[in-house]
């Protein structure tokens, strides 16, 4: 039982870390209805310009400072030169699109800051709470807490952000409809440049956090696809939706982990580890069939 | 000039509804016919067979299979590399474990396999679309390498999954060379690309269309809905398991599941983007053109940074392929997102009243 809890706190805490970057994909889909494929890769590129700053002999503080701005221009830039020219084109043209970027990336990322295994200290050390584990016996470990908790305080003030102020309700009408949303006088275009300046900023904090708990490398572009069952576990459009998705993603993948090939040995014979690759899609999958818009999604009507 | 309908007139029904109404056009395709089964193998060599024409030849068919899931029926799909995985696999086991089922056979068998994993796999359209779709068929692509890989039954308890082709012997005659394996894949691939063809302009195809471009409308309008998504589903499959079986047996030889990788899936969708969403001959020329990319850049890229002095290894020639993919994709989906396919045509029109536009 105790062994139970230790996976499934594990899974939870590491399920925080699949929010976080499935917050990058909500907060572009939020606000411009686009499902942003190349997330992944910006967390990849995110991290491995802020270590090749560091790496360039800038302090952590610039490094992130400049990681950002290099993140804000590739936003920029990406609004202006692809989403800008394929507004009212099917979302999932829009999509494909981003597929490409995601490869634009992932070939310009190493191409730049070199194609090496990096490590990044960020000052967190990835060992188990003393006082837990003398108490309960059980492995906790400090980075998975401080990371949960980074983004427990990302995810609170991007809410409190979305819910309440100008900009906020500006972001959420333009998702609600472009078209309008110009009528009465929003910047579109400011807005999207903005939102994806935001998500650059959660790619970098996402990438900050994978990144120094198993270096910075190519492996960090497939955070995308364990953010993805997250988000249609939650709804494309819903913060909180990311974090709960996360959550459960991220528990039930440990336990499955844990729990299903042992049953699966007895019945076949062989070894049958490596769940984790496809369980939580299947997962999603099957609660997509008893609620197509996700947990926290917007209902959506069909009109002819 | 050249290519100018007027004068041709049908007087039969016949006539009215064959698949090439044009006179050029059919003439066009016979003469490419000819030329890929004629003067083709008898020109090319070896490294043209067994690096370019075969594998071109098999891409295209999974591109077929894909657009007519996601060009004609409106249904994405990340998956396509999991379904010529389990082609892969199904021909080699039918040929293992069916005494003396013809090859021919046991791809057909291959096929239906992967056209039933399909629908299964179908089923969720039902109740979700567009993304959620999208995202869903990427649990295929997991699930099915993963099954792959992990039931030793499935590859004959071979170490990792992998699996050796069994010989291809039709009739008593072995296809052993690379051009008999050439001429074999290229009749496989005629004959369903024109079953294809035939079967977009049906009342299938129609009803794939309709549901693709609004399927709240196309539900009113009395089309099964259930029955035209899944039957896309498993169309689409069963080219895809084709094309996988076909890549076992006549390219590779030997494949292990994780070949059929996501990379794979996506290199499948870039075809059918750059070559036209929704087309035929798209799914040609897109296989060809991915294909052919690497290898251009492969033989230009290290002779430019020569010549700009620039240094240069082999993982920025990887690096700098990707851009190029991701580069174009984007280009052509902001360009021209109807892709090769459409600039064809546009050429066809312009021949159409050459050289005396007015």
């Amino acid at each position: 039982m105790q062994f139970f809890f230790e996976v499934l706190i594990g899974g939870l805490l590491s399920g925080v870390m699949y929010s976080l970057v499935a917050l990058g994909f909500v907060l572009i889909y939020k606000a411009s209805g686009v499902l942003n494929f190349a997330q992944g890769a910006m967390v990849y590129f995110a991290a491995l310009s802020l270590v090749g700053f560091m790496g360039l002999g800038a302090p952590m503080w610039l490094a992130v400072i400049l990681a950002f701005a290099t993140m804000v221009v590739f936003g920029t830039l990406t609004e202006r030169l692809v989403l800008r020219k394929m507004v009212n084109q099917a979302p999932i043209a829009l999509f494909m699109a981003t597929i490409g970027l995601a490869f634009f990336i992932e070939g310009l990322a190493p191409l730049i800051w070199g194609n090496q295994p990096r490590a990044l200290d960020i000052g967190l050390v990835d060992e188990p709470i003393e006082a837990i584990l003398t108490a309960a016996n059980m492995v906790i470990s400090k980075f998975d807490l401080a990371a949960a908790g980074l983004a427990a305080l990302l995810v609170t003030g991007l809410a409190l952000f979305f819910q309440y102020t100008r900009v906020g309700r500006a972001l959420r009408a333009v998702a609600d409809d472009h078209q309008a949303a110009l009528s009465i006088g929003i910047p579109l275009q400011h807005i999207w440049v903005l939102v994806w300046a935001v998500a650059g900023f959660v790619a970098l904090v996402a990438g900050m956090l994978w990144g120094a708990r198993g270096g910075v490398q190519f492996a960090l572009t497939f955070t995308a696809l364990k953010a993805l069952p997250v988000l249609i576990l939650g709804g494309f459009t819903s913060i909180p939706g990311a974090i709960v998705g996360g959550l459960i993603i991220g528990a039930s993948e440990k336990l499955a982990e844990i729990y299903i090939p042992p049953v699966l040995q007895s019945l076949f014979g062989g070894n049958f580890g490596g769940i984790e690759g496809w369980f939580p899609y299947i997962l999603a999958l099957l609660f997509l069939l008893v609620r197509p818009e996700g947990l926290f999604g917007e209902r959506h009507i069909d009109r002819v | 000039m050249f290519y100018r309908e007027t004068g041709q007139f049908k007087t039969s029904y016949a006539a009215d509804q064959q698949i090439f109404p044009i006179r050029q056009d059919r003439i066009g395709v016979g003469l490419v016919l000819l030329l890929a089964f004629l003067v083709v193998p008898l020109t090319a060599d070896e490294y043209w067979f067994a690096a370019i024409l075969t594998p071109f030849l098999i891409f295209a068919l999974a591109a077929l299979g894909l657009n007519i899931l996601t060009g004609y029926a409106g249904q994405l799909s990340l998956g396509s590399a999991a379904f010529m995985a389990i082609g892969a696999y199904a021909a080699y086991n039918f040929q293992l474990r069916v005494e003396g089922i013809p090859i021919l056979a046991s791809f057909a068998c291959a096929g239906l396999t992967a056209a039933m994993v399909g629908i299964l796999f179908g089923l969720p359209s039902l109740r979700i679309k567009g993304f959620y779709l999208a995202v869903a068929t990427l649990a295929a692509q997991f699930f099915i390498v993963w099954c792959l890989t992990k039931f030793p039954w499935l590859s004959n308890n071979s170490s990792s999954g992998v699996i050796s082709a069994q010989k291809i012997v039709i009739f008593g005659y072995v296809f052993d060379g690379e051009r008999d394996k050439y001429l074999l894949v290229l009749s496989i691939v005629t004959l369903l690309a024109l079953a294809a063809k035939n079967m977009v302009r049906s009342n299938t195809g129609r009803c794939w269309m309709a549901v693709r471009d609004m399927d709240v409308a196309a539900e009113v309008i009395g089309i099964p809905l259930l029955r035209t998504k899944l039957l896309a589903f498993a169309v689409s499959s069963f080219y895809c398991g084709v094309a996988g079986a076909l890549y076992a047996f006549c390219y590779l030889g030997s494949v292990e599941p994780d070949g059929f990788s996501l990379d794979m899936s996506f290199k499948i969708l870039f075809m059918i983007i750059i070559g036209g969403v929704g087309s035929i001959l798209g799914s040609f020329l897109g296989a060809a053109f991915i294909l052919l990319l690497p290898i251009f850049l492969d033989n230009t890229l290290p002779p430019l940074a020569h010549l700009l002095h620039l240094p240069f290894d082999n993982a920025a020639v990887s690096h700098i392929q990707m851009m190029v993919f991701g580069t174009l994709i984007m280009f052509f989906l902001v360009v021209e997102p109807h892709g090769l396919a459409r600039l064809w045509q546009i050429a066809k029109e312009k021949l159409r009243l050459w050289p005396f536009p007015h």
